[in-house]
This record gives C-alpha cells, structure tokens and sequence, in this order.
C-alpha cells in the first residue's frame, strides 16, 4: 500500500520508561495513514527563538491506524533525544514527517506467493526497534515465515521490549556488558563465530535486516557477507554513534 | 561523528519527490557502481547533509535545508527511478 510523506501533528498520550536510557513514547496522530513494519519519521523540535533541531526515529508500531509508538535511546549530548526522554510530557505536541523510507521495511507475504524466505533480524542496542515492529507484524499478520531475531544489547537492563520480546519464539540474546546469572556465555561484544552460530545460515537463503550504531551494522554485515550471504539479501540501517 | 546511510534521506528528499527516492536505483558518476540510494553513506553536520558511494566515496548528493527550505544538488549521480 502506498503511504505517501507528509507532515503532522501528533499529541503524545502516553510516556514509560524502556530501559534506564530509553523511553517509550505513545503518540495520536489523526492524520497518519499508518506505515510499515520498519519504516521511520522524522522528528522536528522547535524552539522559541525558531532555532530548529531535526532527528529521525525508527517506528516501533506497523500497521493501520492513528496510534505511534516510538523506544528512543538518549544520545547524550544531543539536540533532540534528551529532550524526548526527560522533558516530552503526556499531552505535549510535535511535529513529524513521515512515513519514511520504503527500502528497511518487511510487509507480510501476498496471498498465491510461494515459499517465502525466512527472515533474519539482527539488532544492535536500540536498533531493536524497526525490528520489533517487524516481528510484532509478523505475528500479527498470522504469517508462517520462519522470523529469528538475534539482539545485541549491554546488560538485561537495557533489553527493549522485553516483555513482549518474552513472549516470541526465535530470540537470541548477545549481552556485551553484563549478563543474566547463569548465562552460558560470558559478556563480550558479537564475534564472527557467534554470529555464525546463532543466525539463519547461507543455505536457507534468509533476507536479513540490520539496524545499530554504524560500526555495529558495518562489522555484521561484513561478516555475513564472508559467511556466505548475498548482499542483495541484507538490508542495513545505521542510525550513528553507539 | 559517525556516518549514517541513506535511509535518512527519505525525510529530506520526500520534500521534491512524489516518490521515495531512497528507492531508486544512483550510478555513481566516479566508478560507475548502480546501488539504491538507500545503501548510500551519508554524513551529516550543521551546514547540510552529504550522500557519498558505499564503494569509493564519490560525492552522490547534497541536501541543504535552511529557513523553510531545502537545496538538493546531484554532482556525481544518475538517479533512476522505477
């Protein structure tokens, strides 16, 4: 479905605390013709003396409807994510753009299509979020195709979406930090091997979809190259600094 | 400060194009490379935003916005679209 870009006015109707860096922001937006699982707006602040601050955030939320869920992860020091996080209060409006972007997106399989590939989602920290409205899509859309979901986060403190995450099949943890006790592996940041181990591999023909910090989404998508993926198969988002 | 990819230059780009323009397809005008705007590297600051080659860095594109407004300039690209 075409859902063409546009500007809005969204009211926010409800903010909760995510993780210890991260909120997540609800937000009515009348005028929104929904979006699909992946796609993103941008966010623009305006200050008294018109000084504009301008960010982009993935959308946690697919689908019909007026209702926008966003997870956003304070950047410290920044223009625009602090100001979501600790100032944003419930009633509070903004203004947004979107939907954007039609290229880190998954929509539910056509009816008659045959045998669609699996699907790999690879999230680094709050790169999760396009992710989980791609998994929650799937889910919703009642569709088979075989979805895994491999998350790299700090600590189990920092995991979004964790109870709904709980409540999925297919969820693979990496914690780089700090780990649950009794977890087979030590902390330690994604390698080759690990990697390897725990995502769909090349013969099953997987689409993949990576979203993180830059160096993340460049060193996993390097290696999936090398182990055997195409790279018409893997589809990246790197929303900047770790 | 850590680039980012062209999947950022939807916003931006929605602005001029009735269509999303990360889906079209850029030859870079340096090595001659066709990819979707979208897997293009993209480097922001206050002055605007820069799409360069995921393969040799050639300038692809330039976004400029300022008072309303926005400047887009393709030095080194061919866009095809559909």
């Amino acid at each position: 479905m075409r859902r063409p870009a546009s500007w809005h006015v969204a009211t926010v109707t409800e903010v909760a605390a995510e993780t210890p860096t991260a909120r997540r922001i609800v937000l009515d937006v009348p005028t929104w013709p929904g979006n699909d699982a992946g796609s993103h707006l941008d966010i623009r602040l305006t200050a008294p003396d018109g000084y504009q601050a301008q960010r982009s955030y993935s959308i946690a939320s697919a689908g019909e409807g007026t209702r926008v869920v966003l997870a956003v992860d304070e950047v410290p020091g920044g223009e625009v994510s602090p100001f979501l996080v600790h100032e944003l209060s419930v009633g509070d409006q903004v203004e947004l753009h979107g939907p954007l972007g039609a290229f880190f997106v998954w929509r539910a399989p056509e009816q008659g299509d045959t045998m669609p590939a699996p699907v790999q989602l690879i999230a680094g920290g709050s790169g999760v979020v396009p992710l989980y409205a791609m998994l929650s899509a799937h889910a919703a859309a009642g569709d088979a195709t075989e979805f895994r979901l491999l998350y790299s986060v700090r600590t189990p403190a920092d995991v979004f979406f964790r109870q709904e995450l709980d409540a999925l099949m297919g969820v693979d943890y990496i914690y780089t930090r700090q780990t649950p006790e009794g977890w087979p592996s030590p902390a330690g940041r994604i390698t080759r091997e690990a990697l390897a181990a725990a995502a769909l591999p090349a013969e099953r023909s997987p689409r993949i979809f990576v979203c993180g910090p830059t160096p993340f989404v460049e060193t996993v998508a390097n290696w999936l190259v090398e182990l055997g993926h195409p790279t018409t198969s893997i589809r990246t988002e790197r929303f900047g600094g770790s | 400060m850590q680039h980012l990819d062209g999947n950022v230059l939807a916003g931006p780009l929605a602005e001029l194009f009735a269509f999303d323009a990360t889906m079209a397809s850029a030859r870079c005008g340096g090595c001659g490379a066709v990819e979707l705007l979208a897997t293009a590297m993209v480097y922001r600051d206050a002055m605007g935003t820069v799409a360069r080659c995921a393969h040799c860095d050639h300038v692809l594109m330039t976004i400029v916005e300022a008072n309303g407004r926005t400047w887009v300039s393709l030095p080194g690209a061919v866009l095809r679209a559909g």
